[in-house]
């Protein structure tokens, strides 16, 4: 990935990122909603060696946008060979049992606005016969629990789709990686107590660029998640129901 | 509330932690002080807030601008050190002055205007700083430098962060040919010897500190080695500067608190005595990389765990020419007597090029640097008697290693302390200022928080 779109661009895993990518050289197109902090990032970018760095300040959930956003990212970079969907919310699980706006709105954040830019940006990488999308979902989507079950429905929706895309775009030689970290001590979990299983952005990053680089297919980062989650998705489920998950 | 210590591991207090992000923010609300706390390599207190809050820099981490025609390079002050060394070094800059470990944070070199090996060359950290940004509570935002607000520039540099958050700073680098260094050791046999050695290094070399002996007694007291260094020319150049930043370090940890009996007047004797003659036969001059050079002590990460749960208590006083010979002669007597001797103790020449920062430690003279493991009352009573000797000397203790001095002998050390406290901005403290200003104890229930004593 040399010429790289990054959605979400402020969120702490993006960042991370952001250095990496800056750091080997890629130029890059960031895109989120607060103009200010979007510009420390890619003065931060421009610095560690980024050759050219853009941005733009818009909210994503805003979908009808998204035609003209990826238009104008592969104007400034002259093309794309590269996509980075970091942004998401993890919402208020109880909050969305009150109400519907507050599910709706970690779906559209997590799952519709990133099915509208995917849709954008796969067509074109089809045309071109390249690119590489990689696309942070999270194991949450792997299994619904009662605890935060609609981010888990949003996420889980987008690894569906990704496998479906993937299946697509495999003829074209482009490739889709979902990314499905666990915990990760960001500001989005910044009231949560941390324990051992806490990965930090920066190891996320690395896992992320790891598995762009080798177009992997889905990988679970840290690695362990995977042995977790397995055990997870084979409870029975007359025994899970009961559990307190 | 959680508890928390800082690199000296005493004390530990009780306090709430907010982590900052982005420097456009205005400072998080909270009830109680607050205070900026960095990567936390101060030893004491002077980087906690015991029963109040701490504002963690590590998020303000971004890079803003390297200029490298010019090595100027402005970046958030929660970046550290290490990431300025990755980024300069490559392209041929070098940090202008630097303290003994680069996991430190810019916002942390200014707050305590650290200094290096080459004081005597450069001065302090706050002379090669040419503006920052301080945020108040108040919700203002000051750009300060020599010329604009300097009087705020003054105050914060050496301010202890108690004059704001300094949210990102911009800092002249200096140039380097090389990322090697050049480095002699040459022993002394006594505190003489030192003296006579400092005064003929400081004229060819940017780069000098000793290490002292602080068992040896009698006539070779104060005996130790003398590293000096300068880079080194373009013509060692061995590796392209760009492919040049080896991270060295053994990946030595100390996992676990050691329990105190692995460190006793025997195995510090032994170690004293093995470093002093292993180091002595190494030859002379060498070519050493920057990095073990400056940090030698950050190959071996969590060091500060060897002195075990109690942790230690560090000494830094400076002493001026006039005093210095029996001020130190005495400080190395007493600490050699008295308790469990130092580990590491290290002696170096302060030049007179003044500090912006009104609170600033450094001023010509010596300055010596023990630690101490903490004994309790024995170790306790040792350290107050270096207080007085240092004060009866008119020289001064270095806050950012302190734990202990009292509100008199701060207010001694710290003529400039009236002015300042001036600039203090109402919503923040520390623990290290409530306990040498016991008057300005804004809130009384935050007496008693220290959950651990000697
Ligand atoms: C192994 C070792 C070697 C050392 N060698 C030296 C040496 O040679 N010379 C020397 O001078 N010191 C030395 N020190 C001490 C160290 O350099 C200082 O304590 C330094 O200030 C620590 O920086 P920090 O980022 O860890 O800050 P902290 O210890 O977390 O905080 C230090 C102070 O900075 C303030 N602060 C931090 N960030 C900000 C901000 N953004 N705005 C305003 N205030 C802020 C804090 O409130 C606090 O008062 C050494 C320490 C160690 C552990």
């Amino acid at each position: 990935m040399k010429k790289v779109i990054v959605l979400g661009a402020t969120s702490a895993i993006a960042q991370a990122t952001v250095r990496l990518l800056a750091a080997r050289g890629a130029a890059l197109y960031l895109v989120g909603r607060n103009a200010a902090n979007l510009e420390a990032v890619a003065r931060d970018a421009t610095t560690r060696g980024a050759p050219k760095v853009e941005f733009r300040a818009l909210d994503l959930n805003d979908c009808e946008a998204h035609a003209s956003l990826v238009e104008r990212a592969w104007q400034a970079l002259g093309e794309l060979d590269g996509a980075v969907l970091a942004h998401g919310v993890l919402g208020d699980q109880a909050e969305s049992q009150r109400s519907w706006a507050a599910t709706e709105l970690v779906l559209r954040t997590n799952f519709l606005s990133a099915a509208s830019l995917l849709t954008e940006l796969a067509n074109r990488f089809e045309a071109q016969k390249a690119g590489t999308l990689v696309v942070i979902s999270s194991v949450a989507g792997d299994r619904g629990r009662q605890s935060n079950y609609v981010y888990g429905a949003s996420k889980g929706a987008l690894t569906v789709f990704l496998q479906g895309l993937r299946n697509r775009l495999a003829k074209s030689g482009v490739a889709v990686v979902t990314v499905k970290p666990g915990f990760v001590d960001t500001p989005m979990t910044a009231h949560v107590p941390k324990n051992k299983l806490f990965a930090s952005p920066e190891q996320v990053a690395r896992g992320l660029l790891k598995a762009a680089d080798g177009r992997k297919n889905e990988v679970y980062v840290p690695g362990f998640w995977a042995l977790i989650m397995l055990i997870i998705r084979s409870i029975p489920e007359p025994v899970f129901k009961r559990l307190k998950l | 509330m959680s508890t928390s210590d800082s690199w000296g591991r005493f004390p530990r207090v009780e306090q709430q932690a907010r982590a900052l992000v982005w420097r456009s923010d205005a400072l998080p609300r909270v009830d109680g002080p607050v205070l900026p706390h960095g990567l936390g390599r101060s030893y004491g207190d002077s980087c906690l807030n015991g029963g109040g809050t701490v504002l963690l820099t590590a998020g303000l981490d971004r890079l803003i601008d390297f200029d490298p025609a010019t090595g100027v390079v402005r970046c958030e002050s929660g970046v550290s050190l290490d990431t300025l060394l990755r980024l300069a070094v490559p392209r041929g800059w070098f940090l202008p002055v630097t303290p003994g470990t680069k996991f430190v944070t810019v916002g942390g070199a200014i707050a305590n205007d650290v200094h290096g090996k080459n004081h005597h060359r450069a001065g302090t950290f706050g002379r090669h700083v040419r503006r920052f940004e301080l945020v108040r509570s108040d919700g203002s935002r000051r750009m300060c430098s020599p010329e604009e607000n300097a009087d705020w520039f003054g105050a914060t540099i050496g301010g202890l962060g108690l004059t704001g958050l300094v949210t990102w700073a911009e800092v002249q680098l200096t140039p380097i040919r090389n990322p090697f260094v050049v480095q002699e050791t040459v022993p002394f046999e006594n505190l003489d010897g030192f003296m006579r050695v400092s005064a003929e290094s400081e004229a060819d070399h940017d780069f000098t500190m000793s290490w002292v002996d602080c068992l040896a007694r009698g006539r070779k007291l104060g005996r130790g080695l003398f590293y000096r260094g300068n880079f080194a020319p373009t013509q060692f150049d061995r590796l392209p500067l760009a492919r040049s930043h080896l991270s060295h370090g053994s990946g030595l940890a100390v996992p676990v608190d050691l329990p105190g009996f692995c460190l006793n007047r025997l195995s510090v004797s032994a170690f004293n005595f093995l470093y002093y003659h292993r180091e002595r036969t190494k030859p002379s001059p060498r070519l050493v990389h920057y990095d073990p050079f400056f940090y030698p002590l950050d190959s071996v990460y969590g060091w500060n765990r060897i002195y075990g749960r109690r942790g230690f208590l560090q000494f830094q006083c400076v002493v001026p020419h006039a005093t210095a010979r029996d001020a130190l002669k005495e400080l190395l007597e007493r600490s050699a007597r008295g308790g469990l001797p130092s580990f590491l103790s290290v002696l170096k020449t302060f030049g007179d090029l003044p500090s912006p920062g009104w609170m600033s430690f450094p001023r010509p003279g010596y300055t010596l640097a023990l630690d101490f493991a903490n004994r309790g009352e024995k170790t306790w009573r040792l350290v107050e008697e270096l207080d007085r000797v240092t004060r009866e000397a008119g020289g001064a203790v270095y806050p950012a290693k302190d734990a202990r001095m009292s509100p008199e002998s701060f207010a001694a050390y710290f003529p400039q302390r009236e002015r300042f406290s001036a600039y203090i901005d109402p919503a923040f403290s520390s623990s290290f200022w409530r306990r040498v200003n016991p008057a300005s104890l804004p809130l009384p229930s935050l007496e008693g928080r220290q959950v651990s004593i000697p």
